[in-house]
């Protein structure tokens, strides 16, 4: 019935040029059928009159321009959902992986989604404990938030994202809830981490696994975020839950779009990435939220590794402009071996503010915050000035900076991938540590607060 | 009408042939789904639309229809308290009318509500001669804003009829006798979004827009009119700032656009403001807001046009006599959607790919601003502040759209990563900021508080420079090098940063400062300067009163949290202080003499 295509004029890279097309309608699936019978999948990036030109997702390797058969599907690429898709395992363009049966679908959604009207979304204020200090205190994560984690290479993210999916949690709450957790382009053994830990916790039960490894095809990473997001939005706000998603490793998936920018031979934005890339990266990480009116909220967490380590490479950089603040791990911390190394200073969750608090945590939350971050800044300024000039040049009130820093460092930080600390815990911890500074340097905190809560015989 | 056919589409780019009819800039309707489109651009019978909705189903042979009219606002009652899209579409009714919580495609929803009816005051009288700019009657649009019905431009006549009681947009409200016949005129305007609204002359902005942001007020002030740009690495406080200005500074409306950022930060604005109270009326802040939400995940094209959309709003209300402010955030993402564009319409690439003409499109952005003897014959001034954020990659404001964008704004915030990673906040870098304005609101402050405030700002921000000098040694050598003068510097420096430049938004009373308690507070600060140099003249050792100021210091530290309506309290410290450094001195003179 679909009209099929013999007439495949050019194949560069992923991309393919198709003429003599009738009816093609901008951005619609298209299915390539090789001369050995194998389908594979595209997407129609442009069409100009009788010229079609298609990215295809699992690559152009063996495609002959002769025989190869094109079919315009008439609809855009979209992913078959229902609540069994919980417990499974897919591809990166959601086909299953498992050896289990195909999906009976609900309904079919394109997995490109939609914008959110700002007026229909609800403001995630609700605190998750993800039982690490450095998280729920100083960064805290609410439901419905995106909070990445900027990691590099050989650094413990895959431990610290495990952690989060492991231990989150929200108070006085039985909802029901899942993880979606989605590849793209990471070694076998990163994703096994993954789905062995989450077997180890029985989370299984209640994930989705979406996966593309590092020797899948490239172009099906553009894909993959939005099949685990597609999902994640169904189960949300069709099923009432509370959806985590996990995607790792947003680098990879950038790659992938430089790879087809660059096939286009469009202007290249920084270092190569196509100009877009900040648009593009939005579609996915807005997908994040809550809306009124609705019972469940998409929570993400995408990991990211940053080139040599550097911030400012355009992939954290766009990335920190998007969403909700950043968790950074830190080579230093890590060499240390402090875990979970997370550089607190530069860490961020702009939410926060409105989740924590009396009746949300505690009311001593931010002013204690506050109060750390500013100590801890001006610890590790005053080790700085240690090594240059020698202990003996601190001033006393420096000496103690510096040994609040040690403690704040060994202690609060580094509290291990295994243990799970209620804020309680936290916040305790906290005002023993500020215990150590002269009361003089507690300014960001109400002297109400200190009578209150810092503890006996400092 | 006469239709086009498409030939291409390429993301938000369509291309249609068959478009000879069609102007530059006209509004055209895009394939079956009749997407909201623009020409920007005509070769032959070919025109280049850029589409305001997304384009994904769109293909060749479809149909493409021009209204015959560029992309313009609607103007009347209605607009304030409102939250539209970049083409002005109204996102409540937009809710209501799809009946989902998508932005699906294709809607048509007009920008003002046709049905409601508005009480008309008539202001003048049939028979009246008016003048375009003239206002013919008002409208209690909300609590605050009273809404001035303008004369339109090219109109001009006797009054023939004039209106008073309840209307609708459409009803005629008055009818002027012209050259050219009757006109028949409603309380409903139309104005193309990318042209500025006339007015009579530029006046200097010279007065100060106080924002009761204590880094802002002092150091590096805005005037009605003026213009201002902060530039930061993603978390140094762009939004923050903007969302304070928006909150508190004194003017009469804000027109806030969220251009390509997050969609909970418009969510946050419309939650947040309708429960604040605008400490200047009394009222709800939303009495006085408008909200353009564009966000990073909308169609890229009609966030080229939000900040348009904004200020041709912003235009209208200046002309009724009133002072606007309002905030782009970000700009940077403005550009980025002019650069997407100039990529598809294969346009030379300038400077890190953006067009050759950034450049001019900042500068007649911010030309829009400023402060303005409006039309009408009652000589009314009216003014609008430009504040927009820009977001340098990596934070490295060399690049094109900071630079550009220093070249035309009088006002540049610095936002600094390192600050905000220190929970400095705001995080206006004090060496690399500036205000041009400086000087005429130091004068205009000097008159009006009568004291001698521009010379309190300048030093203080002396001993913030020296402070910055003296760090330098200290790092190369230690604090023991530092003479006790010098230590002194560091000290009241540390409390100018800590006490008085930062400001935590997020504290019900820090939030805000007045410009009497930003005066009281910077002046505590200077007088225990002076008392402590004085002190020190007259043989009081650094370390005695470090020491012993300890508690006092601590009290002036906590002087922000000195609620406005009791501020005495601070002159109470100030008092307390001068005691106890005399005391200081007196006792220290005890040890010498033994
Ligand atoms: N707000 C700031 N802006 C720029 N640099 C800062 C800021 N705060 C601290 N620093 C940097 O931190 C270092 C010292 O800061 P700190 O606040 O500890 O100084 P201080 O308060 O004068 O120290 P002390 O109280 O021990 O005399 C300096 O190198 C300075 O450059
Ligand atoms: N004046 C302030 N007081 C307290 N916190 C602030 C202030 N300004 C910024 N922040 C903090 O910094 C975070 C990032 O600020 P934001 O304005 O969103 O940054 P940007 O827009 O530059 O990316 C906020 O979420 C908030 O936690
Ligand atoms: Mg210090
Ligand atoms: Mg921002």
């Amino acid at each position: 019935m679909l009209k099929e295509y013999k007439t495949v004029s050019e194949v560069v890279g992923p991309l393919m040029a198709v003429e003599g097309v009738e009816g093609v309608k901008f951005d619609e699936l298209v299915e390539v059928q090789l001369q050995t019978g194998e389908i594979r999948h595209g997407q129609v990036l442009e069409v100009n009159r009788d010229k079609a030109m298609v990215q295809i997702f699992e690559g152009p390797s063996g495609i002959n321009i002769k025989d190869t058969k094109v079919r315009f599907r008439g609809k855009p690429l979209s992913l078959d959902v229902s609540e069994d898709m919980v417990g499974r395992v897919f591809s990166g363009m959601g086909e299953p992986k498992d050896g289990g049966p195909e999906i009976i679908p609900e309904k079919s959604l394109d997995v490109n989604g939609q914008a959110i009207n700002p007026i229909a979304r609800d403001y995630p204020d609700e605190f998750i404990q993800t039982g690490i200090s450095a998280i729920d205190h100083l960064n805290t994560l609410v439901r419905g938030q995106k909070l990445p984690v900027f990691s590099g290479s050989g650094l413990p993210h895959k431990e610290l994202a495990a952690q989060i999916a492991r231990q989150a949690a929200v108070k006085n709450s039985d909802e029901k809830f899942a993880v979606v957790f989605a590849a793209m382009g990471v070694t076998f053994d990163e994703a096994d981490f993954f789905m062995e830990d989450f077997r180890k916790t029985g989370a299984i039960d209640r994930s989705v696994m979406f996966i593309n490894l590092a020797d899948d095809p490239a172009i099906e990473r553009i894909a993959t975020p939005k099949m685990a997001l597609t999902t994640a939005e169904y189960l949300a706000f069709e099923k009432d839950m509370h959806v985590l998603v996990i995607m790792t490793d947003m680098t990879y998936y950038c790659e992938a779009l430089r790879e087809i920018s660059a096939a286009r031979r469009e202007v290249p934005g920084r270092r190569g990435y196509p100009g877009y890339l900040y648009t593009n990266l939005s579609t996915i990480y807005e997908r994040a939220g809550r809306l009124i009116g609705k019972k469940g909220s998409v929570t993400q967490i995408p990991i990211l590794s940053m080139p040599e380590d550097d911030i400012t490479h355009p992939i954290p950089d766009l990335t920190g402009y998007i969403t909700e603040g950043q968790i950074i791990l830190s080579r230093d911390l890590n060499n240390q071996g402090f875990k979970p190394p997370i550089n607190v200073l530069p860490s961020l969750s702009r939410l926060k503010d409105k989740g924590t608090g009396e009746g949300k945590t505690r009311k001593d939350h931010a002013p204690t915050m506050n109060q750390l971050f500013a100590a801890y800044a001006k610890g590790i300024e005053a080790k700085e000035l240690a090594v240059v000039l020698g202990e003996s040049a601190l001033s006393e009130t420096d000496k103690l900076y510096v040994e609040f820093t040690k403690r704040f460092e060994e202690d609060y930080i580094n509290q291990g991938f295994y243990t799970n600390r209620s804020i309680e815990e936290t916040l305790t911890l906290g005002w023993e540590l500020l215990s150590i500074l002269p009361r003089t340097e507690l300014k960001r905190i109400k002297s109400e607060l200190i009578e209150e809560f810092m503890p006996e015989g400092e | 009408m006469k239709k086009g056919n498409i030939v291409k589409v390429s993301g938000p780019l369509v291309m249609a042939e068959g478009m000879e009819h069609a102007n530059i800039q006209d509004l055209c309707y895009v394939g079956d789904m009749r997407l909201v489109g623009e020409i920007i651009e005509m070769r032959y019978d070919v025109a280049s639309i850029q589409v305001y909705e997304e384009t994904s189903g769109v293909g060749p042979g479809e149909p493409v229809e021009t209204t015959g009219e560029a992309l313009s606002v609607e103007l009347g009652p209605g607009i304030v308290s409102q939250m539209f899209d970049g083409i002005q579409r109204p996102l409540d009714s937009f809710k209501e009318q799809t009946n989902s919580n998508y932005l699906i495609r294709g809607v048509n929803i007009s920008s003002l509500d046709r049905e409601k009816k508005w009480a008309f005051k008539a202001t003048k009288k049939v028979g009246d001669v008016v003048e375009p700019g003239d206002i013919v009657g008002t409208v209690q649009e909300t609590k605050v804003i009273e809404h001035r019905i303008l004369v339109p431009h090219g109109v001009q006549g006797t009054l023939t009829a004039l209106a008073d009681g309840d209307y609708s947009l459409e009803d005629v409200v008055f009818k002027v006798d012209t050259e050219d016949g009757e006109k028949e005129l409603t309380m409903l305007q139309r104005w193309p979004v990318r042209r500025g609204r006339p007015f009579k002359k530029k006046l200097n902005p010279d007065k100060p827009m106080l924002t009761g942001q204590r880094v802002i007020d002092t150091f590096f002030p805005i005037t009605k009119g003026g213009a201002a740009a902060v530039p930061g690495p993603f978390g140094a406080g762009k939004t923050v700032v903007q969302h304070q200005i928006a909150k508190f500074s004194d003017v009469d409306l804000v027109v806030y656009v969220g251009c390509g950022e997050r969609g909970n930060e418009m969510t946050d604005v419309l939650n947040e403001f309708p429960e604040l109270v605008d400490p200047n009326t009394g009222e709800s802040l939303m009495e006085r807001t408008i909200l353009i939400a564009n966000t990073s995940n909308m169609p890229v094209a009609a966030r080229e046009a939000s900040i348009y959309t904004g200020i041709t709003i912003a235009e209208y209300f200046r002309d009724m006599g009133y002072s606007v402010a309002i905030m782009a955030d970000s700009t940077s993402r403005w550009a980025e959607a002019l650069r997407e564009m100039s990529g598809r319409l294969e346009e030379m690439p300038g400077d890190e790919g953006y067009p050759a003409y950034l450049g001019s499109r900042i500068a007649e952005y911010y030309e829009r601003a400023g402060r303005i003897q409006t039309f009408g014959s009652d000589e009314r001034e009216g003014s609008i502040t430009a504040i927009g954020a820009v977001s340098p990659p990596g934070g490295d404001t060399s690049e094109p759209v900071t630079q550009n964008t220093l070249r035309v704004v009088k006002v540049f915030w610095a936002l600094d990563s390192s600050l905000a990673q220190k929970r400095h906040f705001p995080s206006v870098n004090w060496l690399t900021s500036y205000s041009l304005y400086l000087d005429d609101v130091g004068k205009f402050m000097d008159q009006e508080l009568d004291t001698g405030w521009a010379e309190m700002v300048q030093h203080s921000m002396n001993i913030l420079q020296e402070e910055s000098e003296l760090q330098e040694i200290v790092r190369l050598v230690g604090l023991e090098s530092l003479s006790e003068k010098d230590r002194l510097t560091m000290l009241v420096a540390q409390s100018l940063r800590e006490d008085y430049l930062q400001q935590n938004a997020f504290d019900d009373i820090d939030t805000f400062t007045s410009r009497t308690k930003q005066y009281y507070m910077l002046d505590l600060i200077l007088s225990f300067e002076e008392e402590a140099r004085e002190a020190m003249r007259l043989g009081a050792y650094y370390k005695e009163i470090l020491e012993g100021t300890s508690d006092l210091r601590d009290r002036i530290a906590r002087s922000r949290s000195i609620p406005e309506d009791n501020l005495e309290k601070i002159t109470q410290i100030k008092t307390d202080m001068k005691e106890l450094i005399h005391q200081i001195v007196a006792e220290g003179g005890m040890t010498q003499n033994a």
